[in-house]
C-alpha cells in the first residue's frame, strides 16, 4: 500500500488547534524536524504535546514554545529549555511530568490495544496521587494508562514507500512506540526507497503503523551536548 | 580532604562485578565508567536505547544520532545493541541490570530519595530516575554530603519531592561511604582524610558508627 505523500505541507494536512499530537526523539536526537518545522508554519495552537523533552529554546519543539502554540506539554524530562521553565513556572504551560519508562510503556499500550497496565515507577511519589494502587509480588504497583493521538509524528532513518521504516542507533528511542499510538501515523524520513529495497528482516517499524511517509528536505540534526575526547 | 567528583566515582567504581550490566545516571556517575578495575567486565546501559555503551567519540566522528541519556554524543563498543525507550526499560523494571548509580539532591535514612524537583525553582523532570529506583536491586547513590551551607543532605526524612521510596540501599558521598538499612545510616567507610566527627556532624539522619571506621582505598 503506497503511504507516500508529496512533501511536508501533505503530510501534515489536518492537524488542528486543540489537537494531541505525539513527537518522537530524545533530546534533539531523532526528532522530526520537517515537520516542526510546518507546525511552525501552520500555527496551530492549543496543542497538546507529548514527547519525552521539550526541545531547546530555538530548536525542536522549543520553536513550538516559542510561538506558544502548545498548550500542555506531556513529557519525562524538560531541562534545558528556559522559556519552557518560564511559561511553566508562571502557570501558562500545562505540564504532566511522567517516569520516561512510563511514557514509553504508555505509547507502546496505546498502539497495543492495552488500556492500562501496573508498574512500580513513581509508587510513593506525587505522580502515584490519585492512580489505583495494587500489590503483586509483595510490592506496590501503580495503574497507568494507555495513551494515544490524534497524530504521531516519528522520525527514521530509512522508509519505504509502503511505510516500513528503519531508525539510526539512539534516534530510534521513543520513534516506534509513538508511531503505533497514532490515530494518525506521520513519518519523515531521510531517505526513501521503493517496495523491495529494504531487508525485511531488519524493519523497526512494520508499515501497518504508518499513514504518511515523505523524505525531509533537509536535516539539521543539531547536537544537544557535543562530548568528544581528543585523538592521542 | 573531601573526594571530589572523580574520587566519588572512583570509589563507586570498586563495587562493581564481573559480567553486570550496570545503568549511570546524569553527573557524577557517568564518570565511574571511567574508572572500571581492571579484570572486570561490565556493559553500560544507557536507557534511551543503548547496551555497550562506549567513550565519547574522537573530535570529528561525533554524530547527532548517537547519544546518551544525558544527551553527550558517545560511541558503542563491539557487541553493543540498540533498542526503542520501552524494550530499554523493561530491561530496567524486568531487573535484567544488576546496578543503577545516580544522584541525589536528598536521601533519608529509610532508603528514600529526592532528584527531581524543587517546588517552584527548578523542574527538569525526573527521566528516567522514579523507574530505575522503583525496580534496581541494587542502588548506589552519589552525592554531595551536605550544601555550601553546611546543611546536610542526608536526612531523617526528605524535604523535596521524591522520586523514590525505601529503595537506596548505598551512598558515595564526598565524605563517607555509608549503607542504609533499618531505618538508619550505617558509617562504612570515610574519604581519607574526613574524620568520623565530621562525617556525623554533616549527618542529619540517625548515624551508626562503628568503632572502627576505615578510610576508603582509592
Amino acid at each position: 500500500m503506497n503511504k507516500r505523500v508529496k512533501n511536508v505541507e501533505e503530510a501534515c494536512l489536518g492537524i488542528q488547534d486543540g489537537m494531541t499530537l505525539m513527537l518522537g526523539g530524545f533530546g534533539l536526537c531523532g526528532i522530526p524536524e520537517n515537520c516542526i518545522g510546518q507546525l511552525v508554519k501552520m500555527k496551530v495552537k492549543n496543542l497538546v504535546c507529548i514527547s519525552n523533552n521539550a526541545g531547546v529554546d530555538d530548536f525542536g519543539l522549543g520553536l513550538l514554545l516559542q510561538n506558544r502554540q502548545i498548550r500542555k506539554m506531556v513529557s519525562s524530562y524538560v531541562g534545558e529549555n528556559e522559556e519552557f521553565e518560564r511559561q511553566m513556572l508562571s502557570g501558562e504551560l500545562e505540564v504532566d511530568l511522567i517516569p520516561q519508562g512510563s511514557l514509553a510503556e504508555r505509547c507502546r499500550a496505546g498502539g497495543a490495544g492495552i488500556p492500562a497496565f501496573y508498574t512500580p515507577a513513581g509508587f510513593g511519589t506525587e505522580i502515584a496521587v490519585g492512580k489505583e494502587m495494587k500489590m503483586y509480588n509483595g510490592k506496590p504497583h501503580i495503574l497507568e494508562s494507555a495513551l494515544t493521538a490524534d497524530f504521531a509524528i516519528v522520525k527514521a532513518w530509512k522508509g519505504d514507500t509502503e511505510g516500513n521504516l528503519i531508525y539510526k542507533d539512539t534516534a530510534r528511542n521513543f520513534n516506534p512506540l509513538m508511531a503505533m499510538a497514532g490515530k494518525i501515523t506521520i513519518a519523515e524520513v531521510e531517505e526513501l526507497v521503493k517496495p523491495g529495497d529494504l531487508d525485511p528482516n531488519f524493519i523497526h517499524t512494520p508499515g501497518i503503523f504508518v499513514q504518511r511517509i515523505f523524505q525531509g528536505e533537509k536535516y539539521e540534526k543539531r547536537i544537544e551536548q557535543r562530548t568528544v575526547r581528543p585523538r592521542k | 580532604m573531601a573526594l571530589d567528583k572523580n574520587g566519588i566515582a572512583r570509589r563507586i567504581a570498586q563495587e562493581l562485578r564481573h559480567g553486570w550490566y550496570v545503568n549511570l545516571g546524569i553527573g557524577i556517575p557517568t564518570l565511574v565508567a571511567n574508572y572500571i578495575p581492571e579484570g572486570i567486565d561490565v556493559e553500560f546501559q544507557s536507557e534511551n536505547g543503548i547496551l555497550g555503551m562506549g567513550p565519547f567519540p574522537f573530535e570529528g566522528e561525533e554524530s547527532a544520532d548517537l547519544i546518551n541519556a544525558g544527551k553527550q554524543t558517545v560511541t558503542l563498543r563491539k557487541g553493543a545493541c540498540i533498542f526503542d525507550s520501552a524494550l530499554s526499560f523493561a530491561m530496567i523494571r524486568g531487573q535484567h541490570v544488576q546496578l543503577t548509580v545516580l544522584g541525589a539532591m536528598e536521601v533519608s535514612q529509610n532508603g528514600d530519595i529526592a532528584n527531581w524537583k524543587i517546588p517552584g525553582k527548578m523542574v527538569k523532570g525526573m527521566g528516567g530516575a522514579m523507574d530505575l529506583v522503583a525496580s534496581a536491586e541494587n542502588i548506589i547513590v552519589a552525592m554531595i554530603h551536605a550544601n555550601k551551607a553546611g546543611e546536610s543532605k542526608l536526612l531523617k526524612k526528605c524535604s523535596l519531592p521524591l522520586t523514590g521510596v525505601g529503595c537506596v540501599k548505598r551512598i558515595v558521598s564526598d565524605l563517607a561511604v555509608l549503607d542504609v538499612k533499618d531505618n538508619k545510616f550505617h558509617l562504612v567507610e570515610r574519604a581519607p582524610g574526613v574524620s568520623v566527627e565530621e562525617i556525623i556532624r554533616l549527618t542529619e539522619g540517625d548515624l551508626v558508627v562503628p568503632e572502627s571506621v576505615p578510610e576508603m582505598n582509592i
